[in-house]
């Protein structure tokens, strides 16, 4: 039953492993903490950096590292928005629509974007490149309308900066709003 | 300027050559490179830290006590009185520090981590010494990854200078400070679900008794406390406590960084000594409504929190936990909102209640089904297809989720519109008689069948 279900999420995602690096440096971070188990946020992350959403087979490894089981880390992938559970586009635009935004535009803003795109929401554009979604509060009220590419955040979103954002992200390679 | 040097996110134009309050908790706004170790420490950086080893931990505790702070992520509680609850039992204990601001309206602690973060590290470490705890974890919500990125250099730049780790400046105080990453979800910034998280499971929160005081992380003592509680702490012990409870007003005590946002000419966070006025931070330094429109009513301290409208009464109202208490709101995340003249309410409370219904964790039957319930009337409302007695019918959907759940998100999520209701019902029967907006951009208009 179990080997069936493990085959299936395989089928769905594909063969996806851990690189070397990326199980040293969750190896570290478990090491990090009083118990193993607390890593899985950040190990996640480290996850999701590899792949850009989170398949089955690291979440087995990963349950195999912390020692715990695979339904301990599945239940937390489901639980928590930033992790994708199918593939995104190379960058992931997320527009911040909770009150201070939505007073300042962010509405617009979304419209304005799904239709330069041709998509609609959380659809990834036909090259891969971009997609499209709407996000609760980023914490970034005094800088509204605010979004984020992938983890990095652009502030005081004007409709004409985000039609340049927009065809900046078309032809990136890195994230061009990466601060170190 | 180099772009990592550069203050994000970017504060508000100053009026005047000199800030509003001299600059404590954001003087990396006048000192340039202010998140480097070497800066820090050159503008009285750990200082506090230094102080506190040469004390026993109980006069730390004491101190913090008589400097009358009070919690900044929205209870108020006094953390003196916090960290005296740790019980004196042999066994680790934790601190844990509440950077996942995620309440609407605030964004203080986004601002402190990016660019003073040796400040909330001090404040950690310092709290650890108070009760005796050999970790410190910041739980900072995973969208801050600059933030994160930010914290976990300084720490190391720390660490390599004797501050973190073994043997803390040549005494045998023993300290790590662990930088973690959530991973978006508003529930885990309240303190139960965030010691859940932490300990690498779903956000859900706990049950209580017992507190995290007795049993918080690992089932061990822990005291949590929000960023900028503890981004205060450096400053108490490196001045004393006489000196910060000169501060502010009677009960509440200190200096806050206020967040503004919304319909406001100058939206920006903003430094004031507790008890300065709601007309001080929207108008003489927000700038009062943006495009020469007036205020129509605001939010006082994040989106939990009931809005007032903006009479002359409300707006000489001192910005501290008593002063906007009296006036039937709260002081809450300090995360204040401005709504213009021209802004449907109905809308604007729609949108406040959909957030609650994303973020509800689900745990409790009352609020992962009365939230969708709420936003579904309300969206047909607004919308235009609101029918008699919707208006009592959502009051009583929002008194059957209140108090009836295990946390504080349950008894938030009626909030906006109950406040609202009583301020504007006109406008909320309008949408029902009327089948439109009464005020904004698509008054008039037929809205049914739309969506």
């Amino acid at each position: 039953m179990i080997d069936n279900y493990s085959q299936k999420l395989k089928e769905r995602d594909g063969e996806f492993s851990l690189s070397e690096s990326a199980r040293q440096e969750i190896i570290e971070l478990k090491n990090q903490y009083p118990s193993a188990r607390s890593a899985i946020l950040p190990a996640l992350h480290i996850v999701q950096a590899q792949f850009g959403f989170i398949p089955a087979e690291p979440m087995e490894e990963l349950a195999e590292i912390l020692g715990i089981l695979r339904g301990d880390v599945e239940q937390v992938v489901t639980f928590y928005r930033m992790y994708n559970q199918k593939p995104v586009g190379k960058f992931h635009v997320k527009v911040c629509d909770s009150i201070s935004c939505y007073l300042r535009g962010s509405d617009e803003l979304i419209e304005q974007g799904l239709h330069k795109l041709g998509t609609s929401l959380n659809e990834t554009s036909a090259d891969g490149k971009i997609t499209l979604s709407k996000i609760e509060c980023l914490a970034a009220c005094a800088s509204a309308p605010c979004l984020q590419v992938n983890d990095e955040y652009v502030y005081n979103v004007q409709p004409e900066d985000f039609d340049e954002i927009l065809d900046t992200l078309k032809t990136a390679e890195k994230n061009p709003y990466f601060i170190p | 300027m180099a772009q990592q040097d550069q203050i994000f996110p970017p504060p508000p134009p100053l009026l005047t050559e000199k800030p509003p309050f001299e600059y404590q908790l954001l003087k990396h706004r006048a000192v340039p490179g202010f998140a480097k170790l070497d800066v820090y420490r050159a503008n009285g950086g750990y200082k506090g830290l230094e102080r506190t080893v040469t004390m026993q931990p109980d006069e730390v505790v004491n101190e913090m006590k008589a400097s009358g702070l009070r919690g900044r992520g929205g209870a108020g509680f006094p953390a003196g009185m916090k960290w005296s609850f740790i019980p004196k039992v042999p066994g680790p204990k934790y601190v844990t520090c509440n950077t996942d601001e995620s309440e609407p309206g605030t964004c203080k602690d986004h601002e402190l981590i990016e660019n003073n973060p040796h400040q909330l590290i001090e404040g950690v470490l310092i709290t650890c010494y108070a009760i005796g705890s050999e970790y410190g974890f910041i739980y900072v919500r995973g969208e801050f990854a600059r933030g994160i990125r930010v914290l976990k250099r300084a720490v190391e730049e720390a660490r390599a200078a004797g501050l973190v780790g073994k043997n803390i400046l040549g005494t045998n105080f023993n300290c790590e400070v662990i930088i973690h990453s959530g991973a978006g979800a508003y529930i885990c910034g309240e303190e139960s679900a965030l010691l859940e998280s932490l300990e690498g499971k779903r956000g859900y929160p706990r049950l209580r008794p017992p507190f995290p005081a007795v049993a918080g992380l690992y089932a061990r003592p822990t005291v949590i406390n929000n960023c900028e509680t503890l981004s205060n702490v450096p400053h108490i012990m490196r001045e004393g406590a006489a000196w910060y409870s000169s501060f502010g007003t009677e009960k509440t005590k200190g200096f806050r960084v206020y967040s503004l946002s919304g319909h406001v000419e100058r939206p920006g966070t903003y430094e004031l000594e507790c008890g300065a006025t709601f007309r001080t931070l929207i108008n003489d330094l927000g700038g009062g409504a943006w495009k020469g429109r007036k205020i129509k009513a605001f939010i006082p301290g994040g989106s939990s929190t009931p809005m007032l409208a903006p009479t002359d009464e409300v707006l000489d109202t001192p910005m501290d936990f008593e002063g906007i208490a009296a006036r039937g709101s709260m002081q809450g995340s300090a995360g204040v909102v401005v709504i213009d003249d021209q802004t449907c309410i109905v809308g604007a409370v729609l949108r406040l209640v959909e957030f609650y219904k994303d973020e509800s964790c689900g745990k409790c039957t009352p609020c992962r089904e009365g939230t969708q319930w709420l936003v579904q009337m309300l969206h047909r409302l607004e919308h235009g297809e609101g029918r008699e007695g919707d208006l009592e019918l959502i009051s009583d959907v929002g008194g059957n989720i209140a108090g009836k759940s295990f946390c504080l998100l349950g008894d938030s999520a009626p909030v906006p519109y109950n406040s609202a209701l009583k301020l504007f019902r006109e406008e909320f029967e309008y949408h029902i008689t009327h089948k439109t907006c009464m005020v904004g951009p698509r008054a008039g208009k037929q809205l049914a069948g739309v969506h």
